[in-house]
């Protein structure tokens, strides 16, 4: 069965290829189907192996198959060849058992994507990737799956890669491996000076022996902690991670949560012997970021109102655990962390996945609340995953978390109170997230903040406009009062002509046929009648400017009062914990979009999603039974991955009793973790604002500081390099280029085609050459 | 008198500097080819002499790979020549300029 340790990663890369040819063909759901069943099959291979392996003694427990030669280059041999030892083992037992999981829960998440068989595709070549670096025997393979695995990362962050942002995350997270990776090249160039060769076998054979120079080791071991900083997410380099979360959930839980990020500790796991090996201080350094990376993104994920952003923090911070552990010595913990946070942190990640689906697509938790009602699987299994992540007894986070912690105060009390701090701030924001998803009131029908403002920017303009309205109606009944006016002087003076006219006929001044008293008089009635018309019209035009002018004193009141009600309103909240914004006011201008979502509750996801969830919520519980502390008969890891460890296993000095108080201690922290959360965001004892300061949310402005230094400072070196680059390196090249056309646009003058010339200066040539022999000849 | 070695070598001189001058200062490429071979030859006379005058056979077997070659650039010469006739009768080797640089 050893020889078959080459299927293991066959099945994930069959799939692949069939899904690069056939997979448009096969479409939704029949390519995720065959991914899942690659992943199934692979894992059904790891099994077998590891039966095998449990049938030799443990000192027969590393085999390495080898396939064939890939880089026969000199001095330089390596082979594809697969190194099958408890370590590699356990690392594919869990890539591929939760990894199957996922691809069955990426069916449910994915049904309808236009690019269903193109993720599945993906997925299947990063689970390749992902085998070839734990199972390469070899660093140069590992490099190849360590890329391999970034550039699966890669593509799938940037999966919706019409969206810029998904793009640019993308592109983020490839440039910040890449100076991890700087590292591990280093490394591996070093070793490979250092031992002439690039096989784990051999090159840690050779430094357990102790054939290799502290200064040497030290140098390896640093170089390959800068590439576990990038690869796994650790301070300085972890700004990717928050960003990766752009990509489609299974994704992030798969690759940015159970695997790919721990490849970092892994292949510092694989070292073993040259970290132990290396200067002190070298173990102190892992230990240190990773403490330190824990509690500063434990801190920023108090903060976060992206459910997925909370777990991207909180995923940084738990591989800030693993790295202290692996930095006190403790290789063991570091794995059985990694392996139970793969099973808990999975589970959050699809839970979320689940919780966004149902949401559709929205992932703010303040619009989530009370979700249990319509998603009772998905709560109930997120429920054990924050459990087992606060560190509750008997969830299998706890046992993994206090081993680590024991450890660390083995090393340093102070890393130990780090430790615990973050423990307490991780029970926090877990609670914080689960009473805000699950709990509480429903909140994903209320009117947003935004909308709110937008419906009383509403309100208050059609108020304005209704003022304005009136405002125009006075000035127009206003001018027709005027003109009223105006005509009906007119008519008055037309009157009095006519009266002026009919009386001087009458005195008989003029005797002409115009003249006549009958005409005239009737001229006069008639003018009379004008007069009355006119004057009837001023009334009727006062009447309709006194109702304008009602009407107008009636809106510029009802202004002012939108104006005070709109000033006086309360301020509606980010996160409305109490009840829902009061929209009475402003009901009608509300955005539809309001509505639509009453209408439209959440829902609880299809079986192939849940079914997952149930999956790794028993494992989540049931976890810990890998590695109990009462006997050391009961530590199953430790037995098994013993062969792997070169005895550089650090081992715990501490008492039984002291081992129950820290215990005690580190559940108390949980327990006040989860208290507190509960009283700010259940009971609203607490203002749950206090914990939610905006540096924090904003992640100590860290990345926007690179940001803004990269783009400003940054830039202008880049450019100054630019310029370097085309001024000078070009410049000499171009300058060389040049020099020789000019020269040659000298030359080209004696070439004139004139074969009696080219003739003539053969014979002055031979003249010269005879003259300078004769004179040599003549000394 | 004696016909000694520096009467041929003196004769080898003066064809050698006709051939010269005579490719210097005509224009017609075929007197010109002419030349060449006076100048060629003038040589092959001093080997000639001199493999006689030294004892060396070696004079004697230079001036076989000098036919030979001359030969060759004979046969490509010409062809060369007549084909440039045939399409610019009367062509003189300054009109045949079209490499001019």
């Amino acid at each position: 069965m050893l020889d078959l340790v080459w299927l293991i990663p066959a099945f994930p890369l069959a799939g692949f290829a069939l899904l690069l040819v056939a997979g448009r063909r096969l479409g939704e759901p029949r390519s995720g189907w065959v991914a899942t069943l690659a992943m199934v099959g692979s894992f059904a291979a790891t099994v077998g192996v590891v039966v095998d392996q449990l049938s030799h003694d443990e000192h027969h427990r590393r085999s390495v198959t080898t396939l064939f030669s890939w880089v026969p280059a000199g001095d330089l041999s390596v082979d594809i060849g697969f190194l099958a030892d408890p370590l590699s083992l356990t690392m594919c037992l869990f890539i591929t058992g939760v990894g199957a999981l996922i691809h069955l829960y990426s069916i449910g998440y994915m049904h309808g994507d236009t690019d269903f068989s193109r993720f599945f595709a993906y997925l299947n070549l990063f689970a390749f990737s992902m085998l070839v670096l734990v199972l390469g025997d070899n660093m140069l393979l590992t490099f190849l799956g360590w890329e391999g695995v970034g550039a699966c990362s890669y593509l799938l962050i940037s999966f919706w890669f019409t969206d810029p942002a998904n793009a640019s995350a993308g592109k983020k997270a490839f440039i910040t491996n890449r100076i991890g990776d700087w590292g591990v090249l280093v490394a591996m160039c070093l070793t490979f000076f250092t031992f002439g060769s690039l096989s784990y076998v051999e090159v840690l054979d050779a430094t357990d022996a102790g054939q290799v120079a502290e200064s040497t080791a030290t140098f390896i071991a640093v170089m390959l902690f800068v590439g576990a900083i990038g690869k796994s997410a650790q301070f300085p380099l972890y700004l990717w991670l928050p960003d990766a979360m752009a990509g489609p959930t299974p994704v992030s839980a798969l690759i940015h949560a159970a695997t790919m990020v721990t490849s970092g500790i892994y292949l510092l796991t694989r070292v073993n012997p040259i970290i132990a090996d290396a200067a002190d201080w070298v173990p102190s350094l892992i230990a240190w970021v990773g403490v330190g990376t824990a509690l500063f993104a434990a801190t920023i994920a108090m903060a976060q109102t992206d459910m997925k952003k909370v777990l991207a923090y909180s995923t940084i911070s738990q591989l800030g655990y693993m790295f202290l552990a692996v930095g006190c010595g403790a290789y063991v913990p570091a794995i059985f962390h990694m392996v139970t946070h793969a099973f808990f942190k999975a589970l959050l990640f699809l839970g979320s996945g689940s919780v966004i689906h149902g949401m559709d697509g929205d992932q703010d938790l303040r619009h989530y609340g009370g979700l249990r009602k319509w998603m009772p699987v998905t709560a109930s299994t997120f429920i054990i995953g924050w459990l087992a992540i606060a560190g509750v007894p008997p969830f299998a986070g706890f046992w993994s978390k206090d081993e680590i912690l024991a450890y660390a105060w083995n090393e340093s009390p102070a890393l130990w109170a780090v430790g615990l701090v973050t423990a307490v701030l991780t029970a926090f924001y877990m609670t914080r997230q689960v009473v805000l998803t699950f709990f509480g009131r429903h909140r994903y029908a209320d009117a947003r903040p935004d909308e709110v403002v937008a419906a009383w920017d509403g309100r208050l303009a059609a108020a304005t406009a209704n003022l304005d309205d009136s405002v125009a109606t006075v000035e127009a009944a206003r001018t027709g009062r005027e003109s009223a006016v105006a005509v009906r002087a007119e008519a008055e003076s037309a009157h009095a002509s006519a009266i002026e006219a009919a009386r001087s006929a009458t005195s008989g001044d003029t005797a002409d046929d115009a003249s006549d008293p009958e005409v005239l008089a009737q001229a006069v009635l008639a003018a009379e009648d004008a007069v009355t018309a006119a004057v009837m019209a001023v009334e009727v035009a006062e009447e309709s400017l006194a109702v304008a002018q009602a009407a107008h004193t009636v809106a510029a009141a009802d202004h002012a009062i939108v104006i005070a009600a709109a000033e006086g309103r309360d301020e509606v909240p980010a996160l409305a914990l109490d009840a829902a914004p009061d929209t009475d006011d402003v009901a009608d201008h509300l955005p539809d979009a309001v509505a639509a979502r009453a209408d439209h509750h959440p829902h609880e996801s299809p079986w192939t999603m849940t079914l997952p969830l149930v999956v790794l919520a028993v494992l989540s519980v049931g976890g810990g039974i890998m590695q109990l502390p009462f006997a050391p008969s009961l530590r199953f890891l430790e037995q098994w991955l013993e062969p792997s460890l070169f005895g550089n296993e650090v081992h715990l000095g501490l008492g039984a009793g002291m081992l129950w108080v820290l215990a005690a201690i580190a559940i108390a922290g949980g327990l006040v973790g989860i208290a507190v959360a509960i009283a700010a965001y259940q009971r609203r004892r607490i203002d749950h604002r206090v914990f939610e300061q905006p540096l924090l949310a904003d992640a100590w402005a860290i990345d926007r500081a690179v940001g803004d230094f990269m783009g400003g400072p940054g830039r202008a070196g880049f450019e100054a390099t630019t310029t370097f680059d085309e001024r000078i390196v070009d410049g000499a090249v171009n300058g060389v280029g040049t020099s020789v056309r000019r020269l040659a646009g000298v030359l080209r003058r004696f070439h004139n085609g004139l074969v009696r010339t080219y003739a003539a200066g053969a014979a002055l040539g031979a003249v010269a050459l005879l003259l300078w022999f004769l004179t040599r000849a003549s000394w | 008198m004696e016909v000694t070695v520096a009467w041929y070598l003196t004769l080898g001189a003066v064809l050698f500097t006709l051939g010269a001058v005579g490719l210097l200062v005509r224009r017609n490429p075929l007197v010109m080819f002419m030349c060449v071979e006076l100048m060629l030859n003038a040589v092959n006379l001093t080997f000639v002499s001199l493999g006689d005058d030294l004892g060396d056979l070696g004079g004697q077997v230079s001036v076989f790979f000098v036919l030979v070659v001359a030969a060759a650039e004979v046969v490509v010469g010409l062809g060369i020549i007549v084909a440039i006739m045939r399409r610019r009768a009367g062509a003189t080797a300054d009109d045949l300029s079209v490499l001019r640089g």
